[in-house]
């Protein structure tokens, strides 16, 4: 007889499933998040694959990792270490080892762990007869041989059968963290709708896995964890990307423009065309160009017909565009280029996350040659960035920046959804008919924005392009005082931004000790660690900047009232560097890592303390 | 700067901007834009739906000196700004004037996908067989051989062909004309402009500082009568100083043969522009001077849906049940509700 099983609650935990990439890791952690969301917790996820397709089975190179963290409490981070880890193979024990918590739970598939498994994955001896594991808690369960036999009646055959063991795995997390699985079975039953042998044979898998771990006696206690106090409203789960996306295509809604969207294919940017493609009920025009310049010369193309041009790539991407961003900033048309940055230089690690191009979108072109950059903190902020992105593009007739991050891109998290009336209009006046000669580089004396003339409009026919301009007239013009005049007008118009944007503001006590200065996905840890840090007492403050060209105006003030300035980045120190150019004399001190991965918790709260 | 807002009909003059054109006396590129201004004014379509889009090279300064829209781009890219252009106004005469230098060399890539994508825009490439607005190298078309600044021992680089180009990337209309017979040019911009979807015309153009007589084997007064010979669609290629010559196949190969005027035709080849095959508009490519006449007109004039349209299709096509809600793109499929 099977003894009654206890229930106890926790208030976080961080699971990570890993396999090969062909095993399915990311869609199992995927449905445990759907899950976790409807079961109201808050949540932050942490997909980690490699850039090969499907890697030789069985090898260190195709291990796909999927960590969530899902808490009572608000969270802001995918979890430093795992409570348990879900090993499919011995390559995914061996990928994710360092990465469980001592005394952790480590799930293991137990039938892969053969002679040649064991020598694609270097393990020298079998690590589940060995010392190796003598820290953590140890599952050992035959995933594969439980998954043929619970489909021994089902028509499916060899691999397809096999292919259903994560959904086993699934199962047995839904039965620990006392999870629902109506919500994966309804997802199953949509995904294979045309294959009824396959919803049959899916959902017996999961129940299967769900069964066992009520059963099996190794595992006593099912762990409970309460909803979070999260803000009353609708939520919805969203990745960086979908969220940039979603803004890009409700700004052009808002502002009553198409939105045009030239790519090409590139990790991690791709998803947002992906996501766009999708969305011609919207008017939304993709165009996936020939190559990266020919993205972003179309998206220029389209901003000089007067509708919403925009182009997405990653940092290699941003060098090709980097002469055509050039002629935009010379022609003066808004664009917005998304830079979803990942691991350089050169190719680097391209399913990898940093924050290495900061200075590249900065500096990276011939001339003086300023533009405006901004860059959202967490996956759902990339949808308010992208309404900021358009509106001080049309506003100002400049090319902005979107600096998002690999990490922001694929990570998810809970949205509360905005209202949707509430959502600000963005104004666009272009030019008519008039009777005086028309004047393309005339300038609004607020924003010293150029009239946006769009070809077809009556009388205003005009020339642009990529030669020195006249003030006024845009013709080409060589005079060495002119060039000087319009070299200095276009840096005083980004900087006029800086009028039109919100006040940094801090977090935790006004002035002090030490104030983290953060920016772009680096937010979630910083706030962890300091809100842990702030339990603990310690007085600490945390400012993030938003808008990283121009700053906002009170960045000064707010320096000058600590002692020392914290910049995490990673990166070798990019912001500092533009922070110590702009700020001498103030004490800004770096924490930079550049090995792929975000910030921990634990690293930070490290760093923190090291300096108080 | 415009002037106030012109009304039809247009004079040549009307479309003469004010800026002072600076290509050099003699430069074929003012014969083109002559033609160009001259051409335009004969059509009925408002001068504000024009917009010349160019790269970098001596050609590419054709925009300022048209008083319609104009786009100065970069190097190569200006196939790529007038396809976004293109994508979002359907209703402009758009013209890309590029060279053999910006159109084949730097800017190839997009030339050849602008064409396999038939996007609704005029491209003329103004062909002289030299970089020479950084004063005398070699180019994508200079002959083999050819001794420049670049190539003091000659070039040791095959020539590239603009129009196998074009017929390789299935432009559905491309034409050859030159810079000095304004009449045939005046007709093939007229034949570009009016075709729906990628026109793609060579311009062979003489640059008198560079690479003066370039063509003069070909196209001068002495010689032109035999060396060239002018496509007439559903006539015999006839040429000659007495029109007494003509071309028929052999296997694969052309062929010179006598001809008289009103003769038997029935062996001769019949010039076809609209073939739907391009193996018959890239034999006609491969004829070359010395060996052959070179040809002159539309090589190909084919109807096929342009990209604009097709994207537009396709939008109106995901709106016939109405256009996207913005409450259903932000909540998606899936949303659950957290407290009251």
């Amino acid at each position: 007889m099977v003894a009654v099983k206890s229930k106890t609650s926790a208030n976080t935990i961080t699971i990570r499933f890993a396999g090969d990439s062909g095993d399915g890791m990311q869609l199992t952690g995927d449905q445990f998040t759907d899950t976790t969301a409807v079961m109201g917790n808050d949540f932050a996820t942490f997909p980690d694959y490699p850039a090969e397709i499907r890697a030789p089975q069985g090898t260190l190179p195709g291990v796909s990792s999927f960590q969530i963290q899902f808490s009572d409490n608000i969270i802001f981070t995918p979890g430093d270490q795992a409570d348990v880890l879900v090993a499919m193979n011995p390559a995914a024990l061996k990928v994710n080892l360092k990465t469980v918590k001592k005394g952790g739970l480590i799930i293991v598939n137990e039938n892969s762990f053969g002679e040649d498994h064991l020598k694609k994955a270097a393990w020298k001896t079998n690590p589940l007869a060995d010392n190796t594991l003598k820290d953590f808690q140890v599952l050992k369960v035959a995933l594969t041989d439980l998954t043929r036999n619970a489909l021994k009646d089902h028509p499916l055959k060899g691999q397809e059968v096999d292919r259903c063991k994560n959904f086993f795995a699934l199962g047995m997390m839904f039965w620990m963290y006392d999870r629902r699985f109506e919500h994966t079975v309804a997802w199953i039953e949509k995904r294979f709708a045309k294959r009824p042998e396959m919803v049959a044979a899916n959902i017996a898998t999961l129940k299967a896995g769900f069964n066992f771990a009520d059963i099996t006696e190794t595992l006593q206690t099912q762990i409970h964890v309460p909803k979070a106090q999260l803000e009353p409203g609708v939520y919805r789960k969203i990745t960086g990307n979908e969220a940039t996306a979603i803004g890009f295509v409700t700004a052009a809604q808002l502002a009553g423009k198409t939105l045009f969207y030239g790519s090409y294919p590139i990790t991690p940017a791709s998803s947002i065309l992906h996501e766009l493609a999708k969305h011609k009920v919207y008017g939304v025009k993709t165009f996936q160009a020939e190559d990266e310049i020919a993205a972003i010369g179309a998206a220029i193309g389209a901003s000089f017909g007067g509708q919403l041009g925009i182009t997405g790539t990653s940092g290699p991407g941003v060098c090709l565009k980097s002469e055509a961003l050039n002629l935009a900033v010379m022609t003066e048309l808004p664009l917005v280029v998304i830079d979803v940055q990942r691991a350089g230089p050169s190719t680097g690690m391209p399913t990898k996350t940093e924050q290495g191009d900061l200075l590249q979108v900065m500096y990276g072109r011939n001339g003086d040659s300023p533009v405006a950059v901004i860059a959202p903190k967490t996956p759902s902020d990339c949808f308010q960035m992208a309404l900021e992105a358009v509106r001080l593009a049309v506003k100002y007739m400049t090319p902005v920046i979107f600096l998002s991050e690999g990490y922001l891109a694929e990570a998810a998290e809970p949205w509360k959804l905005p209202e949707i009336e509430k959502l600000p209009k963005i104004e666009i006046r272009h030019p008519k008919e008039e009777k005086d000669p028309f004047l393309p580089y005339s300038r609004n004396p607020e924003t010293l924005a150029r009239p946006w003339a769009v070809p077809g409009t009556p009388g205003l026919g005009h020339r642009i392009g990529g030669l020195s301009k006249a003030d006024l007239t845009g013709n080409v013009s060589y005079d060495p005082d002119n060039n000087q005049k319009m070299i200095l007008l276009r840096r005083e118009k980004v900087a006029k931004i800086a009028n039109d944007i919100p006040d940094l503001t801090v977090e935790g006590p006004g002035s002090g000790k030490l104030l983290v200065l953060g920016w772009g996905g680096t937010f979630g840890a910083i706030y962890q660690a300091i809100s842990d840090l702030t339990q603990e007492g310690v007085k600490v403050s945390h400012a993030h900047l938003n808008y990283l060209n121009p700053f906002p105006k009170n960045l000064k003030n707010v320096l000058s009232r600590f002692e020392k300035i914290l910049v995490p980045e990673l990166n070798m120190g990019q912001l500092i560097m533009i922070l110590r150019d702009h700020f001498p004399g103030v004490n800004f001190l770096g924490l930079n890592k550049m090995q792929g991965h975000p910030f921990s918790v634990f690293e930070m709260k490290n760093k923190i303390r090291e300096l108080l | 700067m415009s002037e106030a807002v012109l009304k039809l009909p247009y004079t040549k003059e009307d479309f003469v901007s004010g800026q002072e054109v600076r290509w050099c006396p003699g430069c074929g590129d003012y014969s083109i834009l002559a033609t160009m201004q001259r051409t335009l004014s004969k059509f009925d379509l408002p001068i504000e739906k024009y917009v010349f889009v160019s790269g970098i090279g001596c050609s590419s300064r054709f925009p300022y000196y048209m008083n319609t829209y104009g786009f100065h781009t970069i190097h190569g890219r200006a196939p790529t700004i007038a396809t976004g252009l293109r994508c979002v106004n359907p209703e402009l005469s758009i013209w890309v004037i590029t060279g053999d230098g910006d159109g084949l060399s730097i800017g190839g890539n997009h030339l050849i996908h602008c064409m396999r994508r038939n996007v609704d825009i005029n491209i003329l490439l103004v062909n002289n067989r030299i970089y020479g607005l950084t004063k005398g190298q070699y180019s994508p078309t200079s002959e083999k051989g050819k001794i420049t600044k670049s190539s003091p021992y000659g070039t040791i680089e095959q020539p590239i062909n603009a129009l196998c180009v074009a017929i390789a990337s299935e432009a559905t209309f491309i034409a050859r004309t030159l810079d000095t017979d304004p009449t045939h040019m005046s007709y093939i911009l007229e034949r570009a402009a009016k075709h729906k979807g990628v026109s793609f015309v060579e311009i062979y153009q003489n640059c008198l500082i560079f690479n003066d007589k370039a063509f003069v084997p070909v196209t001068g007064r002495e010689t032109r009568e035999d060396r060239m010979v002018y496509l007439k669609d559903g006539q015999p290629l006839v040429f000659g100083k007495k029109k007494d010559k003509a071309i028929r196949l052999k296997g694969l190969y052309p062929e010179e043969v006598n001809y008289t005027a009103g003769g038997d035709t029935k062996d001769l080849l019949i010039h076809n522009e609209k073939d739907e095959n391009p193996h018959y508009a890239y034999f006609l490519t491969q004829m070359e001077h010395p060996e052959m006449p070179v040809p002159f007109g539309v090589f190909r004039a084919i109807e096929k849906p342009t990209y604009d349209e097709m994207l537009d299709e396709q939008i109106r096509q995901a709106q016939v049940k109405g256009k996207g809600d913005l409450k259903s793109l932000i909540y998606g499929p899936n949303t659950w509700k957290v407290g009251s």
